[in-house]
């Protein structure tokens, strides 16, 4: 936890948690859309983006968020 | 045109953002003690963090979705943008520039004048600055609101005051601290945003070889289609791309713009300092090929008649503005929507913290401070800070409404960046080089350099004189001019700051220690590895930079 003025996260930590948060909806709405399509004029939509792009950023964030959870002082 | 059309998931992904940004302002704050934590970032970033920072405040929604649409104009040519317009100014201010820039007195450019000339010159370059500032990121939010209105339909009013309220509330609560804590999290949001969109469209135009070839050649290539001015689009010949854009502007904006050093100076040593724009090339070349190719796979999608593609057409005329929106919604899928739409406002909420971080800076220390109230205090200077942010948020709301009852604006508004640039690049980099340059002799240069500028400038917009008679050879276009009025106000302004200084008085030599090379030793990097030199990742740089300009000839 981050709970002094004089320690502070790194900001690769932040980054990879708010990565997980977006990567996460984006992985939902893609799982989302393919079990329950909707009609929408998109070019390639066979290859389900959503979900690859998901779990990329998912991915990154784990990485960042796990490496930089260290406080480091300020 | 029907307009993108948002899901659950996209609306999340838009929440989770805003929400982020304001969370970070108020968590920041306590750590926000001191006027150098507030206007500098505390200057405890590493270079990589500073780097990213300084690219990000590159990376505002005018510079994307404007190269873009270049891209889609003019095809790779444009991306001579993030190659001969970009990196040696880039690679100049990491190797040569920033040792004397980072100082433990100067806190911004105009404070490098007053150190190095003297208080008339650093006021006279911190109001035009301050004035550049302001109309800049009116013109980014009216932007902003044009965008969010034309593709996703919300109302011109609420886009300007909700954009413009987020971006106050966390620059105000921790300044510099927080608009590079949210710079660093938009940089990796407008990569996630349009990273997909070039590749999406070489699969779909059948691989790179295929859209590539789809193309002819005065979309393929760089330099061979510069012999003459007639024989590429943009009607830009080699001396235009190289002394007009590689000198003139490009030096002008990436060697004296405080909005883009100002995240070099947050760096905890000089050495970081200077490789903060080093390590930011990477990422301005590789942004090239993603901005440019997205522009590319737009134009090559146009020219295909099966592909059912086109562009908005504004007062008859093709906008080309429009190939980024328009790509996502053609390529996205609910999820990557919400990514894509999030990417834009970070990008344009970048540009507007970058103006607003650097504006409430000079006001505070080289106006307020310099003129006003010499002896405030650091919590004072705090809350003054505060307050400019305030007001130039305000300031930048009128702007942009401005903008909207004048839409040709715009283009005049634009070109205050080169009145102002170039000739406070050209007694910047006398006052770095040359230590016989006086005091008077860079005031005069600045300022009779900024009004024949303007003067140009206008002459040029009231038809007084033809966009050939500004350059060699006599024939140009309207861009070409740009380039060439750049590096005649930067020559004006040398020539007459050299002049004035023949005759002035100027400063002692030991007064100059650690602000002019040949009174200042290197001694940052003498004791590093060679993997933590500046000079080591800018050759690298340098080769790529060759290489591609070879490569795409």
């Amino acid at each position: 936890m981050i709970d002094s003025a004089t320690q502070m996260k790194p900001i690769w930590y932040f980054v990879g948690w708010v990565l997980i948060a977006i990567g996460v909806l984006v992985f939902a709405a893609g799982v989302y859309y393919m079990l329950f399509p909707i009609d929408l004029d998109i070019a390639l939509r066979g290859m389900h983006m959503s979900i690859w792009w998901g779990a990329i950023l998912i991915l990154g964030g784990v990485l960042l968020t796990v490496f930089n959870r260290k406080p480091v002082n300020v | 045109m029907h307009t993108i059309s948002m899901t659950v998931f996209d609306w999340a992904i838009l929440v989770v953002y805003l929400g982020f940004v304001v969370w970070v302002g108020f968590y920041l704050k306590k750590f926000t003690k001191t006027d150098k934590d507030y206007f500098l970032a505390g200057r405890r970033n590493s270079a990589f963090v500073a780097g990213v920072a300084f690219m990000s405040a590159n990376m505002g929604a005018l510079e994307v979705v404007g190269y873009a649409g270049q891209g889609a104009e003019y095809g790779l040519f444009a991306l001579h943008f993030y190659l001969i317009g970009a990196i040696p100014a880039i690679l100049f201010l990491g190797v040569f520039m920033m040792r004397f820039y980072y100082n433990n007195r100067i806190k911004s450019t105009p404070g490098y004048l007053k150190e190095r000339y003297d208080e008339k010159t650093r006021v006279l370059n911190a109001i035009s600055f301050a004035v550049m500032t302001v109309l800049s990121s009116g013109i980014s939010l009216y932007a902003l609101a044009l965008v969010l209105k034309t593709f996703l339909g919300w109302n011109w009013d609420l886009s300007i005051w909700l954009s413009a309220g987020f971006v106050a509330l966390y620059i105000t609560l921790s300044g510099l601290l927080s608009a590079i804590f949210t710079e660093v999290i938009q940089f990796f949001l407008i990569w996630g945003g349009i990273l997909l969109l070039p590749i999406l469209g070489i699969i779909d135009l059948g691989g790179p070889t295929k859209a590539f070839a789809s193309l002819p050649q005065v979309y393929t290539h760089l330099w061979s289609i510069t012999g003459s001015a007639a024989d590429n689009p943009m009607k830009l010949g080699w001396p235009a791309l190289i002394f007009g854009l590689g000198f003139g502007i490009s030096f002008g904006y990436w060697t004296t713009d405080f909005l883009i050093i100002q995240r070099a100076f947050s760096a905890k040593d000089v050495r970081s300092a200077r490789m903060a724009p080093i390590i930011s090339s990477y990422f301005k070349i590789l942004l090239g090929f993603v901005v440019v190719g997205s522009g590319m796979v737009g134009l090559a999608l146009m020219r295909d008649p099966n592909s059912g593609f086109t562009l908005l057409h504004t007062g008859g005329k093709i906008n080309y503005d429009s190939v980024i929106p328009l790509l996502m919604m053609r390529f996205f899928p609910p999820g990557l929507v919400g990514v894509g739409v999030t990417a834009l406002i970070a990008m344009f909420m970048a540009g507007q913290a970058g103006n607003m971080s650097a504006f409430n800076t000079v006001w505070t220390y080289d106006i307020y401070q310099s003129v006003i109230n010499k002896n405030a205090s650091e919590k004072h200077l705090i809350w003054m800070g505060r307050v400019a942010t305030v007001v130039g948020i305000l300031l930048s709301i009128v702007g942009a409404y401005w903008a909207r009852s004048m839409p040709t604006i715009i283009d005049y508004l634009q070109a205050i960046a080169s009145w102002i640039l170039a000739p406070a690049v050209a007694v910047i980099l006398l006052g770095m080089f040359v230590k016989w340059i006086s005091p008077d002799g860079a005031f005069w240069g600045m300022l009779i350099g900024t009004l024949v500028s303007f003067a140009m400038f206008m002459a040029l917009e009231l038809g007084w004189i033809t966009p050939g008679a500004i350059a060699p050879g006599g024939e140009a276009s309207a861009m070409a001019a740009n380039f060439w009025r750049a590096l005649w106000a930067w020559l004006i302004s040398s020539g007459i700051a050299m002049a004035v200084s023949l005759f002035t008085e100027k400063r002692p030599e030991a007064e100059l220690v650690g602000l002019v090379r040949g009174l200042t030793r290197e001694t940052e990097v003498e004791q590093v590895p060679l993997l933590k030199k500046p000079i080591f990742w800018a050759s690298v740089t340098t080769v790529i930079f060759i290489v591609l300009n070879i490569v795409f000839w």
